[in-house]
């Protein structure tokens, strides 16, 4: 059956920001098939020129209100590496566990909260709250645990407080972090509960040849600086992040767009694990083998697969990181800063993907030029081609305009696209 | 949502129908009223919410209460935002951006938008007007300051909200809450802070992390900005640091007219 099809959806729910969906089906040809942002812009890499370097991961913590924290980091790093500070392995630890407790609660909003009333035919996660309390309330209970953990190390769960160049303003009580670890060791059923529960869901058979950029493993899966790759064998130093992300500007979208090998790639949980699967926690790889989700994958609908290994992966290894905190002597709070003129770059993985931020500073430590890119507008092509490639094939299926309709709002959601961070 | 019956003392309670909204803005107070994961389904059970674009599908425009995220800045927004107030009966700005524009009225200090835009997006055109708050162009009934809100405050302001309760902002500034919470004065620990200007109500959430204080909740009832000049100076801080921590948010556009 030859189907045609006229598909609108403005301002798609259940995902950060604002973005539409337009398919056009004529006779089972797709016409037209577009993703656009539609978001206001916010300007921030202008709002940041003349201003001192200390405002810096202040204002770019509100560039996003679900990755604050890495986007704080981020900007920390960037100022950091420009000014030739290298981190104490003690601070490297608290941000990386930080870092991990932010993934986690953003894995587990999109999971439980954007993604999962899809799978259980709801339109959102409020009338489970009657007919799965204990989903809800599981769901409650693991985020709970990631935002108590961000409040303890970075001060605040949104838009943290004790972040700062050079290190921390204050540290956690030790007692506090043998608390979150028992905390994380009781939470364990919790994460299986959730495994299971994706088990039940059938995830939809879909696969376009996708290229997957991300930070590079070095003995860990990678979190915090490092070298660039890609899954079309391109590899690159952080410094290099330019010809790595390739932004330019398209007329109907107020996000950028990014290209490497081809047209467009993918970023996120699903580019991290296709990149770095050898470096997994154990736990995290037998979830991940429990979903046939081996490197590469190209189903974009497997990230939100991903994201659940990822969260076993970064409570396991939190676990760890923990242990390792509380077997040392703590030293420094915060190490001097000393401004100098020239260009540092931050790469940081956070929650959807590689983001970089990049400062031009002179003498004064003043911000001369700013440029941050952002996960999400590197998904954004990705995302535009995903779905023409979407449509075709549930054209040649003879499915129904609902359906595709689903799939295609399915399809967004599953790149957990955060649209306002994208158009910053 | 059911729970429709929901006793306070004894006494039904009526769910007002709810929406929230957003603007220019990063989403974060939304998603500040989905932590305090504790208290959440509480919270819930108080509205019956019917339109939260980031969290549901569902979506009505019929409702009484509008909780309205961000700033606006660009026509299409204000447009959006009129026909929200023409529904609402109560109209609240939630957060920073709301009340003063927040950290995106940072752009509008060059007086320059075709630079700020050309910065960004090159020769590409794109809309994009001056940041505004909510009050520029509609009746605010409520506002709950705060970059972002503090949930715990948003619980009890919306609680009276529900009950008919009256709200009351604190008058004084985070600096008395800071010395109720014995925290070492930050100016003392050699960090500038807007502690003794800004309106209280966070439970001195910053400093109390040794952060000194941004302003992100606009001025006390009383703000003595010449005062605060004094202080900064006394400690060694350069009218850039203050007017930084000024500008930041936009609550001292006023004061900062002033001293400019």
């Amino acid at each position: 059956m030859k189907i045609s099809c006229d598909i609108k959806v403005d301002h798609l729910t259940r995902v950060e920001g604002h973005g539409n969906i337009r398919i056009k089906i004529r006779n089972g040809r797709v016409e037209q098939a577009r993703w656009d942002v539609v978001e206001t812009p916010r300007f921030f890499e202008a709002m940041l020129v003349g201003k001192k370097w200390n405002n810096a991961p202040w204002i770019c913590a509100r560039i996003c209100g679900i990755c604050s924290i890495g986007h704080t980091l981020a900007s920390i790093r960037a100022i950091e590496n420009g000014f030739g500070i290298k981190p104490s392995e003690q601070t490297s630890v608290l941000r990386l566990l930080l870092k991990h407790m932010e993934t986690l609660q953003s894995h587990l909003l999109h999971l439980y909260f954007l993604a999962a009333p899809d799978f259980l035919n709801v339109g959102s996660v409020m009338p489970l709250i009657e007919s799965h309390p204990e989903v809800v309330k599981r769901a409650a209970r693991l985020k709970q645990l990631a935002n108590d953990a961000c409040d303890v190390i970075g001060g605040r769960r949104l838009h943290p407080t004790r972040t700062v160049v050079g290190g921390f303003t204050m540290l956690p009580e030790k007692s506090q972090l043998s608390s979150l670890k028992k905390r994380m060791q009781a939470a364990v059923p919790d994460l299986t509960a959730t495994v299971e529960l994706f088990q039940t869901f059938t995830l939809p058979d879909f696969e376009r040849e996708t290229e997957f950029v991300s930070l590079k493993g070095d003995e860990r899966y990678p979190f915090i600086g490092g070298g660039l790759i890609s899954t079309d064998q391109v590899e690159m130093e952080e410094h290099d992040y330019l010809k790595m992300t390739n932004e330019f500007v398209v007329d109907h979208s107020t996000s950028k767009w990014s290209r490497l090998s081809r047209q467009s790639f993918a970023v996120g949980a699903l580019a991290r694990l296709n990149n770095n699967f050898s470096f997994l926690h154990p736990e995290a790889r037998e979830v991940a083998e429990g979903f046939s989700l081996a490197p590469v994958n190209n189903n974009p609908f497997m990230n939100n697969i991903a994201q659940l290994v990822e969260c076993v992966h970064v409570v396991m290894d939190s676990i760890s990181l923990i242990d390792n905190l509380l077997d040392r002597e703590w030293t420094e709070v915060r190490q001097p800063v000393c401004p100098r003129a020239g260009l540092g770059v931050g790469a940081l993985e956070v929650p959807r993907g590689i983001l970089y931020h990049a400062y031009e500073f002179d003498n004064a430590g003043r911000i001369i030029k700013a440029d941050c890119v952002i996960p999400t507008s590197q998904n954004n092509a990705n995302i535009h081609y995903d779905i023409f490639e979407l449509a075709q094939q549930s054209a040649s299926r003879g499915k129904s305009d609902g359906e595709i309709q689903h799939l295609a709002e399915m399809l967004v959601r599953a790149y957990d696209p955060c649209i306002s961070c994208s158009v910053h | 949502m059911s729970a429709d019956k929901r006793l306070y003392l004894g006494v039904p309670v009526e769910r007002p129908k709810a929406a929230f909204f957003d603007f220019t803005s990063c989403e974060g107070c939304q998603l500040q009223m989905l932590n305090n994961e504790a208290t959440l389904l509480d919270f819930l059970s108080l509205l019956d919410i019917v339109n939260f674009r980031e969290a549901m599908s569902e979506r009505s425009d019929d409702y009484e209460i509008a909780f309205v995220e961000g700033s606006i800045s660009r026509a299409d927004e204000v447009e959006r935002l009129k026909k929200i107030r023409a529904q609402a009966k109560i109209l609240v700005a939630v957060g920073s951006c709301a009340c003063f524009g927040g950290v995106n009225q940072l752009k509008n200090r060059f007086g320059d938008l075709d630079w700020v835009k050309r910065e960004v997006y090159g020769s590409n055109p794109v809309d994009s007007t001056e940041v505004r708050p909510v009050s520029a162009f509609v009746t605010v009934d409520l506002k709950i300051y705060g970059c972002p809100v503090k949930k715990e405050e948003v619980e009890v302001i919306v609680t009276n909200l529900v009950l008919g309760k009256s709200i009351v902002h604190p008058s004084y500034p985070v600096c008395m809450e800071c010395k109720a919470n014995h925290n070492i004065c930050l100016f003392d620990l050699g960090e500038p802070c807007l502690g003794p200007i800004t309106r209280a109500g966070c439970d001195s959430w910053c400093p109390s992390n040794r952060m000194g204080c941004w302003g992100c909740r606009g001025p006390a009832e009383v703000a003595n900005v010449e005062q605060l000049r004094e202080i900064m100076l006394k400690h060694g801080f350069s009218e850039e640091e203050m007017i930084d921590r000024l500008e930041c948010f936009g609550g001292f556009s006023t004061y900062l007219s002033e001293l400019k």
